[in-house]
Parts: C-alpha cells; sequence; structure tokens
C-alpha cells in the first residue's frame, strides 16, 4: 500500500531503467555522441565547465548528455566528479593581455589599439528562426561555410591579432590616473581557495570572485540586471569584452621556472564605473571584473556587474540594495547548492509535518474553545462541547478505532 | 509495511564503485573532516565550519552526514540509515547503498546491530550504547537563522551567549497561541553553554539527547557546519518555569504493534479520509510484532 512513500529499492531501480530509456528518447533515431555536444553546442559546455568549475570539454560535454541537457543537473555532475580529483598546485595568473583573440570589442572608445574584433557572436545576427537547419544531413551546407569563413575572415584576424599587441582599455586609461589600477599589493595574502575553505565572512574580492565564478548564470543575470535598474550604486561602461585563448603557466618544482601547459579559452569582461570620490580620493573610475571558461559573455558580464555592486562598502558607498549585500549574494549565487535545497522538498517530511498536525489541531481546539466561551450562556452548552470536540479531532469520526480493524484495512 | 524489504537487489547497480577512494572521500578530506569533529567534541554545541565538498547526492540530500559518515567509517563497521525513522524511505535506501558500494560494509536495518545510524529527522525508539555513534543530517545547523539570517551576526551572538532573541521568539508563542509553537527542529541548549538545533527531529526525540550514551554528530553540507554532543552531555529544551517543554502524545496506539510511547505517522488509508497510526521507526515496530509473535507461539505451544 505505501510503496510510494516507502518503496524501498526496487522502486529505486525502475526509476533508474526509465531515466536511462527517457534520456535515449526514440532509438529509431541515432544517438548522440560526446563529441558533437562538445563540438555543436559549444556554449552549454562551457556553462557547465565554469559553473562547473573544471575546464574539461569532453567531460562537460558527457555531463550535458548523461543529465539529457539540464545543464544545472550536468554541472552538478561535474562538481561532483571535480571534488574527487587531487590539488597538484596552482598555475600562475593567467595574462589576459596576450589573449589570442578571436573577439574583442570596447564600448567605450570608438576604436582602441588592437581594433574592435567582432567574432562569432550573436550579437548582429537578426532573431529568425533558420528553417535550413531543420533540414536532416545539410553536411553540403555547413562544409560550404566552413570553407567560406575561416580561411579568409579567420587568418585575417589571427594575423592581426598576433601582429597588433592589445593593451587593455583600463591600462589607457590609467596614462591620467582616471582609473583606479587593480594590482596585487605587496603584502596581500596569498588568495583563498573556495574549493578548500569554507565561506566566512567578510569575504575578500578574491573569495567574492571565486564564488561569482561559479555562481549561477541566471541568478547573477538577474541581480547585475537589478543593479543596472537602481538596486544598487551602479554605472557601467563595457570597457573591454574580451574572448580567446590564454595559456596557462605552472611553476614545476623539477624545473623551477614557470611553463606552459597548455592553453584554454576564456571570456573577460571589466566593466568601466563611476566613483564620486572621497574625502581622500578624487573621482575616478572603478572597475568590476568577470570571467568564464570558454565563450560566455552573458555570465562574465553579469558577474562583472554584481562585482562592482560587491564592492560599495570598500568604496565607501551607502550600501542600501541586496545586491550590494556580501552575505547575500555569496550565500546564494550557487545553483549545486541552490537547487539541491530547494528541491529537498521533494524528501518525505511526514515527521515534522505530523509534529505541525498535532500542533495545529490543538491550537485550533483552543480556539475554538475560546470562541465557544466567549458566546458565554447564549448557546447551548451540549452544542458547544460538540462543536469544540469536532475542532479537536475532525478526524476522529473517520478513524480505525482498534488496532485489529487498521490491521484488517492495512492488509 | 514497516516490514523489511526482504528483496534482494539487482547487481548490476550495486556493483562496487570503482575508480574511488574507501568510502568515497580522499584522505586528505577525511583528515580536515575529522579534525572539525575533533573540535566539535572538544566544544559541544559549538559550530565548527568545514570545508564540505560537493558530494554524489544533492546539497539539502544529507550531503553532511554523509561527509561525517565517510570520515569516521572503517571496514568493520556496520551502518544503519533511516530517514523519517525507516528505513525503506528512498533517500535512505540510496544513502545505505552509497556506503554499500563505496566503503563495501555491512549494513543492517536493526537499531541494535549498527555501529553507526545515520539518520534524518528521527532518533531511533531504541535506545542506543556507548558503542554507537548516531549522525544526523542538517539542513540549517543555525537554530537563530529565522531570526538573525546572517552567519556572521549569529556567530556574535553565539560568542556573547547572548540568546535573548530566541526567548522573546517562544515568548511571543505562548502570547499568540498559549503554548510554544515550535514543534520540530526544537532549539536546546547543550552542555548548559551554547545554543543548537537538534536538526528537523520532532521535538518528540529532543529529551533522548540528553545524558545520551552514543556519541552524537551532526553535518550541515550546504551550509558547511558540523556540530556534536558527546556521550553524557546535558542537553535542555528551552522553556520557561511556568510553560515546561513537553513533547507531543497520541490518543491512539500503533495499529500495527499496539506500542503506545513511539512517535506516529498519521495516515489517510482511504478515499473518506480514514486514518491510521503506526510507528515511524521501522524497525521499533517490526522488533516488537516480532516479540509478540514469538509470545504468541510460545502461549500457543504451551
Amino acid at each position: 500500500m505505501y510503496v510510494a512513500v516507502k518503496g524501498g529499492e526496487r522502486a529505486i531501480e525502475a526509476s533508474w531503467r526509465l531515466l536511462d530509456k527517457e534520456r535515449r528518447g526514440d532509438p529509431r533515431f541515432a544517438e548522440l555522441g560526446v563529441a558533437q555536444i562538445r563540438e555543436q553546442l559549444r556554449l552549454a559546455v562551457a556553462r557547465v565547465m565554469t559553473e562547473g568549475s573544471v575546464y574539461d570539454e569532453e567531460l562537460a560535454a558527457l555531463a550535458i548528455k548523461q543529465a539529457a541537457g539540464d545543464l544545472v543537473e550536468a554541472i552538478f555532475l561535474l562538481r561532483a566528479y571535480r571534488t574527487t580529483l587531487p590539488r597538484f598546485g596552482y598555475t600562475e595568473p593567467l595574462k589576459t593581455e596576450a589573449i589570442h583573440a578571436e573577439r574583442r570589442i570596447s564600448a567605450t572608445f570608438k576604436d582602441v589599439p588592437g581594433g574592435q574584433l567582432l567574432g562569432p557572436t550573436y550579437d548582429y545576427t537578426q532573431r529568425l528562426l533558420d528553417f535550413a537547419l531543420l533540414a536532416d544531413g545539410d553536411t553540403a551546407r555547413g562544409d560550404a561555410m566552413a570553407q567560406a569563413v575561416p580561411s579568409t575572415e579567420h587568418a585575417a584576424s589571427t594575423t592581426q591579432a598576433a601582429a597588433e599587441p592589445m593593451p587593455r582599455v583600463v591600462a589607457l586609461l590609467n596614462k591620467e590616473g582616471l582609473i583606479e589600477q587593480e594590482s596585487i599589493a605587496p603584502d596581500a595574502p596569498e588568495p583563498g581557495d573556495l574549493s578548500r575553505e569554507p565561506l566566512a565572512f567578510p569575504a575578500s574580492r578574491a573569495t567574492r570572485l571565486q564564488n561569482l565564478a561559479r555562481g549561477d548564470e541566471g541568478f547573477l543575470l538577474a541581480m547585475g540586471y537589478a543593479t543596472q535598474r537602481g538596486y544598487a550604486h551602479s554605472h557601467p561602461f563595457a570597457g573591454e569584452i574580451r574572448f580567446g585563448s590564454v595559456a596557462v603557466e605552472m611553476e614545476l618544482d623539477e624545473l623551477g621556472e614557470a611553463v606552459e601547459i597548455g592553453d584554454i579559452d576564456i571570456t573577460e569582461c571589466q566593466m568601466i564605473n563611476q566613483f564620486a570620490g572621497s574625502g581622500e580620493a578624487p573621482p575616478s573610475f572603478t572597475q568590476g571584473y568577470g570571467l568564464a571558461f570558454g565563450h560566455c559573455e552573458r555570465k562574465a558580464m553579469a558577474m562583472a556587474l554584481v562585482d562592482r555592486a560587491l564592492r560599495a562598502e570598500e568604496l565607501g558607498e551607502t550600501l542600501r540594495s541586496p545586491t550590494q549585500d556580501v552575505e547575500f549574494m555569496l550565500s546564494h549565487s550557487d545553483n549545486v547548492e541552490a537547487s539541491g535545497f530547494v528541491q529537498h522538498l521533494k524528501l518525505p517530511h511526514y515527521v515534522d509535518f505530523q509534529s505541525e498536525l498535532e500542533l495545529v489541531r490543538k491550537l485550533r481546539a483552543k480556539h475554538a474553545a475560546a470562541a465557544t466561551a466567549d458566546q458565554g450562556s447564549d448557546a447551548p452548552s451540549v452544542n458547544a462541547a460538540s462543536n469544540s470536540r469536532a475542532a479537536a479531532s475532525p478526524a476522529d469520526d473517520t478513524l480505525a478505532s482498534t488496532p485489529q480493524a487498521a490491521q484488517e484495512q492495512a492488509a | 509495511m514497516n516490514a523489511r524489504d526482504t528483496a534482494a537487489a539487482a547487481p548490476e547497480y550495486d556493483s562496487a564503485a570503482e575508480g574511488y577512494n574507501f568510502a568515497y572521500l580522499d584522505e586528505q578530506t577525511k583528515r580536515m573532516i575529522r579534525r572539525a569533529l575533533l573540535k566539535a567534541v572538544a566544544v559541544p554545541g559549538y559550530q565548527v565550519p568545514f570545508a564540505a565538498r560537493e558530494m554524489p547526492l544533492p546539497f539539502g540530500w544529507g550531503t553532511g552526514g554523509i561527509q561525517v559518515t565517510a570520515s569516521i567509517i572503517g571496514r568493520d563497521d556496520t551502518l544503519k540509515v533511516i530517514d523519517q525513522g525507516s528505513d525503506e524511505t528512498t533517500n535512505a535506501v540510496n544513502i545505505r547503498r552509497f556506503f554499500a558500494r563505496t566503503a563495501g560494509v555491512k549494513t543492517t536495518r536493526r537499531t541494535v546491530e549498527a555501529s553507526i545510524v545515520q539518520t534524518r529527522h528521527r532518533i531511533p525508539e531504541t535506545p542506543l550504547t556507548d558503542k554507537q555513534i548516531l549522525v544526523y543530517q542538517v539542513p540549517n545547523p543555525e537554530p537563530l537563522f529565522r531570526l538573525e539570517p546572517r552567519v556572521a551576526e549569529s556567530r556574535k551572538l553565539h560568542a556573547l551567549a547572548d540568546y535573548g532573541l530566541i526567548s522573546v521568539k517562544l515568548y511571543e508563542d505562548i502570547v499568540h497561541h498559549g503554548s510554544i509553537a515550535t514543534t520540530y527542529d526544537y532549539p536546546v541548549i547543550v552542555n548548559n553553554r551554547y545554543l543548537a538545533s537538534p536538526s528537523p527531529i520532532p521535538k518528540y526525540d529532543n529529551p533522548k539527547m540528553h545524558m545520551n550514551a552514543a556519541l552524537q554528530l551532526f553535518g550541515a553540507g550546504r551550509e558547511r557546519r558540523i556540530h556534536a554532543i558527546p556521550p553524557y552531555t546535558p542537553v535542555r529544551s528551552l522553556d520557561f518555569d511556568d510553560h515546561p517543554f513537553e513533547v507531543q502524545s497520541w490518543d491512539h496506539a500503533c495499529a500495527l504493534c499496539g506500542s503506545t510511547n513511539s512517535f506516529l505517522d498519521e495516515m489517510i488509508v482511504d478515499d473518506s479520509g480514514k486514518r491510521m497510526f503506526v510507528c515511524s521507526d521501522s524497525d521499533y515496530c517490526h522488533e516488537r510484532r516480532t516479540e509478540q509473535a514469538g509470545a504468541n507461539e510460545a502461549g500457543e505451544q504451551a
């Protein structure tokens, strides 16, 4: 009878089998390959790597396949795997100014050294459904496009990127001292590692950025959006957005120097914000920073907006919005935590609910008794008694009266 | 119902998990958690932050308890996992299977056989011994979180033992409702010092925490904190002199075993809303019925 709630192992196994079947879909269609996901759903892969906080395109694609396209579930799968991996050490800070850019735009200057490079983006498309993609096996068209595009334009952009250095826009502003510079103080402590230490408050900016980098894109998007609509003191300009590949360097003990161990694709955003100045500091621009694995401009920009809002306290701004509240924002940004806790409500709670039932019935009985007492002599005493009894235990009428009777019903 | 599921599990899902360390967590992580546990035992009721890992089960589904169990379990241990008092609820089944696969330890549904009992929302009715450890899954370790959601602030209140907020809350309950309207996760003072959350067990179970012979460990994975109640530690449920702490009681006995002193689950058994009450602790209920059956048989034979 209570198989649904105390179903035990067989029900769970049946559920797993159904899940496998549903994930596979109609077997008349070819099974989706991990390589296909990696190549053709690259933006989903980028999101899963960023929030799963491990750079591995193949595992991210596998997680997407296993999660049947549920990206938050895929992120969870990747995180749960990542947590079992040993930590070899820490790389050198990425030199993102030496990025091999596929895309680089600035909204603050019409032209900047290194140029504006549009690269692959949906920004300048008209959002019309392309029904040509509906056709199966349009490899001919795809191949033609692949040939037409990269040979000329890719080559042009790569030579340009290689030939012309691409200094940061904020570095150019600094020549006039117009913007705060983010250099590491000589006495700065080593940044913490959120994957190895619990989040504690107050949180340093390094810790905050780690949290935001792993944070849910939807959460950051909504909160970043709120900062634009007045829920924070924020007047941002997109100083620079870059997407491209950058070398990862690590110092190896055996060699005694930093060597390149590979390249990763990243998206970086530097927001430029107004700052009114204070008693000590003249008015200048300040920065918000966003970084994500792969191509994730929405995430990087939203992260930069939120980062800047969370700097309110250090910049002496008035705190008046949740978006400026470090503990509120950092405690709720992680979708693995949030998704788990929201959905844990599906677990049985009948012991706690039973406790609440008992309390509400008791309180209602008291309430009814008090109401009856207020009516005083107007109400016939017999009715009052039966009323309060009914309120005390509405289920009594239908209760299985003896253990034996109940057992028979159960059987 | 409340009978043991004796069907053998399908072998394909019960193969040992390969490529993982004993009990899933790497030894570094276990050491880190054990250090937190030692501190928690040394300061009863104090919440020790620890670097909870992502586990292969979701946050909010027992990851704190799982990490604590994974850090203390050894090959000779026997594990029992309950949720809502029952070994057969889906999540209890899942966690028990997780340890069977990753640690290869013996599992049991009998409270008396277990060396470690991991629980969500109940303390077993059968008294525990000093050879047993009770591991609680904790959603929110902070008893003040509804009154003060900021961790930075509530830590200060604990440091100062400033628990006025919660007393005022209980007092307001009495003013509004005539009695304290907290029925589960009922706050306690551990070892006469720290205010602590007993996790969302019904207040019916609170008295069992007091001077319990077993070590009680509380793991909150998502909130990344551990606290503990060492064996034989005083645990007092908050109350007032004129409104003493009291536990739930039922007008009914368990419909299956006839127990009148166990926590009962209410069930709706037909469309007209007919109710039935049975023990929430499935092992306790089962043991009692086995005893009764034994006694009956003996009676018939005589």
